[in-house]
């Protein structure tokens, strides 16, 4: 049986199949998004994500590597965390961040690959007084001021509404009050406004 | 060993061997490659991530101290929408009565028909919806609650802390139902 057109089909599939996938960063948190029926797709650079995970521990990642320095830089620098250089251009390479200020420099000398997302507190933010997102917050200001800035916050569905009013409240406090909820997607229920409306778009179409 | 050897030699007949190397055909076996291809290609099926995550925009109000500022909503327009814990929503409908008479419970599930009632019944202009997310409530209610105001194309919605005399009276109604959960759902 002559194979050569079979073969042709499979490497092209296959061709097609390496080049499309992209591998899902490593999550230091699993979080389990509540569905929603947006269908805006989120947006993957420039962007800050906090995310929460079921018991409110708090994580925050930022998609570009210099944006990660600049942050903690600019944090260092404000607040006086005494990290030397080195130690701040080691962020770039930092997926995420998860400990408060001042655990900051252990955290950063842990190195990447004992990192485990599940052993670290996360960033302080359940009392009011002493929520350190908003130092964080206002950093990630200071370092997109005047730049597009996609400010994103994953949140696991079973988390409880303090931390994410703690959340909120960080945003709020810098006058950030644009911001994406990260969730996925579900289908439009019938007999809606919605519903209607999204019908009229596609007739329109 | 012996027997490779011999069947080496086999192959180098002079007359038959010479002949047989002419006849052999290019054709390689491709099975192997082809299982193999495949087998890659089920491996990137399965770890593509064809989903990409959507996101819903929220949009926060300033919190302003001097009440003058702040956007009065006209009371017979409001609707507000207390989520408490264990998926059940209390709501009521303009200011508050002082004796909480206008307090009711319901399921979350009745969300939709309630805000639609309500949507049907005001003035497009006076409608406001208040969401107050208690301590107890998960953030997919939260997340619920503002997607329902995407379904029911809401214009005006709020999010609001819970206030103490609501609180209380969220306290009053389950001492009242001990089961916790609001009644109609307690006997599904």
């Amino acid at each position: 049986m002559d194979m050569t057109a079979f073969c042709d089909v499979g490497f092209l599939l296959l061709s097609f199949f390496i080049l499309t996938t992209k591998f899902k960063p490593p999550e230091a948190l699993t979080v389990v998004t509540p569905g929603s029926v947006s269908s805006k797709e989120a947006e993957a650079t420039d962007q800050c994500l906090v995310s929460v995970g079921p018991d409110g521990r708090v994580f925050i990642s930022f998609s570009e590597e210099n944006r990660r320095v600049e942050v903690v830089d600019d944090l260092n620098k404000r607040l006086g965390l005494q990290l030397s250089e080195a130690e701040v251009n080691s962020a770039g390479t930092s997926e995420y961040f998860a400990s408060s200020l001042n655990q900051l420099k252990s955290f950063l000398a842990i190195p990447l690959d004992r990192r485990v997302g599940n052993s670290f507190p996360g960033i302080p933010i359940k009392d009011t007084a002493n929520n350190e997102l908003v130092e964080w917050v206002r950093s990630v200001g200071n370092v997109f001021l005047g730049e597009k800035l996609n400010l994103m916050v994953k949140g696991d569905q079973t988390m409880q509404y303090p931390a994410f009013k703690g959340v909120i409240d960080a945003f709020k406090k810098n006058d950030q009050m644009k911001f994406l909820i990260i969730t996925s997607q579900e289908s439009i229920p019938g007999g809606t406004p919605l519903a209607a409306k999204a019908r009229k778009e596609v007739i329109k179409e | 060993m012996a027997e490779i050897a011999e069947g080496g030699g086999g192959g180098h007949k002079k007359g038959p061997g010479v002949k047989k190397g002419k006849k052999l055909s290019t054709r390689v076996d491709l099975t192997p490659l082809v299982d193999l291809a495949f087998l890659l290609i089920t491996f990137f099926i399965f770890t593509t991530t064809m989903s990409t995550p959507t996101a819903m925009n929220l949009f926060l109000p300033k919190d302003t101290e001097k009440p003058e500022e702040q956007n009065k909503a006209k009371e017979s327009g409001a609707l507000t929408l207390i989520l408490g814990k264990d998926q059940s929503v209390y709501y009521y409908e303009g200011i508050l009565a002082t004796d909480g008479a206008n307090f009711k419970q319901m399921p979350f599930s009745e969300m939709r028909k309630v805000v639609m009632d309500k949507k049907t019944n005001t003035a497009k202009d006076d409608l406001v919806i208040v969401i107050k997310p208690t301590d107890e409530c998960t953030f997919a209610n939260v997340v619920d609650a503002l997607d329902e105001m995407t379904i029911a194309d809401i214009k005006r919605y709020a999010m609001v802390d819970v206030s103490e005399g609501e609180m209380a009276l969220i306290q009053a109604t389950q001492a009242a139902n001990p089961g916790g959960a609001p009644a109609p759902a307690a006997q599904n």
